[in-house]
């Protein structure tokens, strides 16, 4: 039940674009159409669901303070912290890298038009955002990893995906001034949406 | 490379007409993050130089040596290894500063801009290009986050790189700072602005 409520408060209230404004890059570019948000959303939670459980091993029998102890009494002070950064972007690029081979080989019409942003998928703050984290919280079992990574995964998709929504209906229904259009009026788009999302804070489940 | 580069350009261009905040739309979570006060958005900017103008340079020597498929981990591992060089300098010169900033320079592993260029510009061109090229968009990045710490601090706090700027008598008569510019979703706004002068003046940009 814990696990439910926090899957259900990293989606609304932990918000990975609208509270902590993480993974923005690819959010901005590639939100112009519905489907193909759709598509790197999907993405986006895909990954956030595999590497955060990794990620989360990792921390707690290789990298943590005294995470090594399982080898014997006398590696019970090893602490391997300051590697996690490059531990948790290793894994992640290497993940990426492997989903990017599958996209290319079953979905070539997604390859396509997720261009350049598959490969920054690695680079997507949100999902190094996702494993920082889980290492500053503490998370106490694997599946807690894995709910939170789905939750921030799913917020993710829904932010993307409503602000693709309502970008496809600017193009047809407003008049917005010239050089504003495009990427302009999506910047402030995002920022009213985040100060609407600000009014989950604090809520608790 | 059959073709010449024009290197005034390749340095010139991320300036303004290229410029990877705004009008590549890279490295934006950053830029959210650091601009709330000016002095920490300078020392982001000049990190971002380092390591961008560095790793350019480095993946370009490699350009030929790299098996396509697993290029994305070279790339980052050379760049999570150029971070932790800059983190460490700051460390020993700048304590003050790298105190301040210590999660944002570890955030610039996952800055866009690094692995933007580095899949479109160093793994196509020759060391001394890749370089300029990096240098030019760690520039054009760091005008934009200082124009933006700029009016955010101004506003938000009244003071600029630390220094009272908005007399006493102004919070006499009543004038009060503006407590939104400290959030992030302001950052955003100053930036639509930003791209809205940008475009008005470069019109070929406007969609």
């Amino acid at each position: 039940m814990e696990n439910f409520n926090l899957f259900i408060r990293s989606i609304f209230v932990d918000n990975m674009i609208f509270a902590y404004f993480l993974g923005m890059c690819s959010f901005l570019a590639v939100s112009k159409n519905v489907k193909t948000a759709l598509g790197l959303g999907v993405a986006v939670t895909f990954m956030l669901v595999i590497s955060l459980p990794i990620n989360y091993l990792l921390n707690t029998y290789i990298l943590s303070a005294g995470a090594l102890s399982w080898l014997g009494p006398e590696y019970a002070d090893v602490d391997l912290s300051f590697l996690s950064l490059i531990m948790f972007i290793a894994v992640i690029a290497s993940m990426t890298q492997l989903v990017e081979m599958a996209v290319e080989k079953y979905s070539p019409s997604l390859y396509a038009s997720l261009g350049i942003f598959l490969p920054l998928i690695a680079v997507n703050c949100a999902i190094l955002g996702g494993s920082l984290f889980m290492q500053q919280r503490g998370f106490d079992s694997v599946w807690t990893a894995v709910c939170a990574g789905g939750g921030w995964g799913l917020g993710w998709l829904l932010a993307i995906v409503a602000i693709a929504a309502i970008r496809e209906r600017l193009e047809t229904y407003s008049n917005i001034p010239r050089p504003l259009r495009g990427i302009g009026i999506t910047f402030i788009l995002t920022a009213l949406m985040g100060i609407a999302f600000m009014s989950f804070l604090g809520i608790k489940i | 490379m059959a073709e010449k580069i024009n290197y005034k350009s390749v340095i010139l261009n991320p300036f303004s007409k290229n410029n990877p905040v705004i009008v590549q739309v890279l490295g934006i979570c950053s830029a959210l993050a650091v601009t709330a006060k000016l002095e920490p958005a300078i020392v982001m900017g000049v990190s971002v130089i380092s390591v961008l103008a560095f790793s350019n340079v480095i993946i370009s020597l490699l350009r030929n040596t790299i098996p396509t498929n697993i290029r994305i981990i070279v790339q980052l591992v050379v760049v999570a290894g150029l971070v932790v060089i800059v983190d460490q300098l700051l460390k020993a010169y700048a304590y003050d500063v790298s105190k301040q900033l210590s999660v944002f320079i570890g955030l610039i592993i996952t800055n866009c801009i690094l692995m933007g260029r580095l899949e479109a510009f160093a793994m196509a061109n020759k060391p001394w290009p890749s370089f300029l090229d990096g240098i030019g968009n760690g520039i054009g990045y760091t005008i934009i986050l200082v124009i933006v710490a700029f009016f955010r601090e101004l506003l938000g706090s009244g003071t600029l790189l630390g220094y009272q700027v908005i007399p006493q008598s102004f919070y006499d008569a009543g004038y009060v700072n503006n407590g939104l510019m400290i959030l992030p979703p302001m950052a955003l706004i100053v930036v639509g602005c930003i791209i809205w002068v940008h475009r008005s003046i470069n019109k070929d940009l406007q969609e």
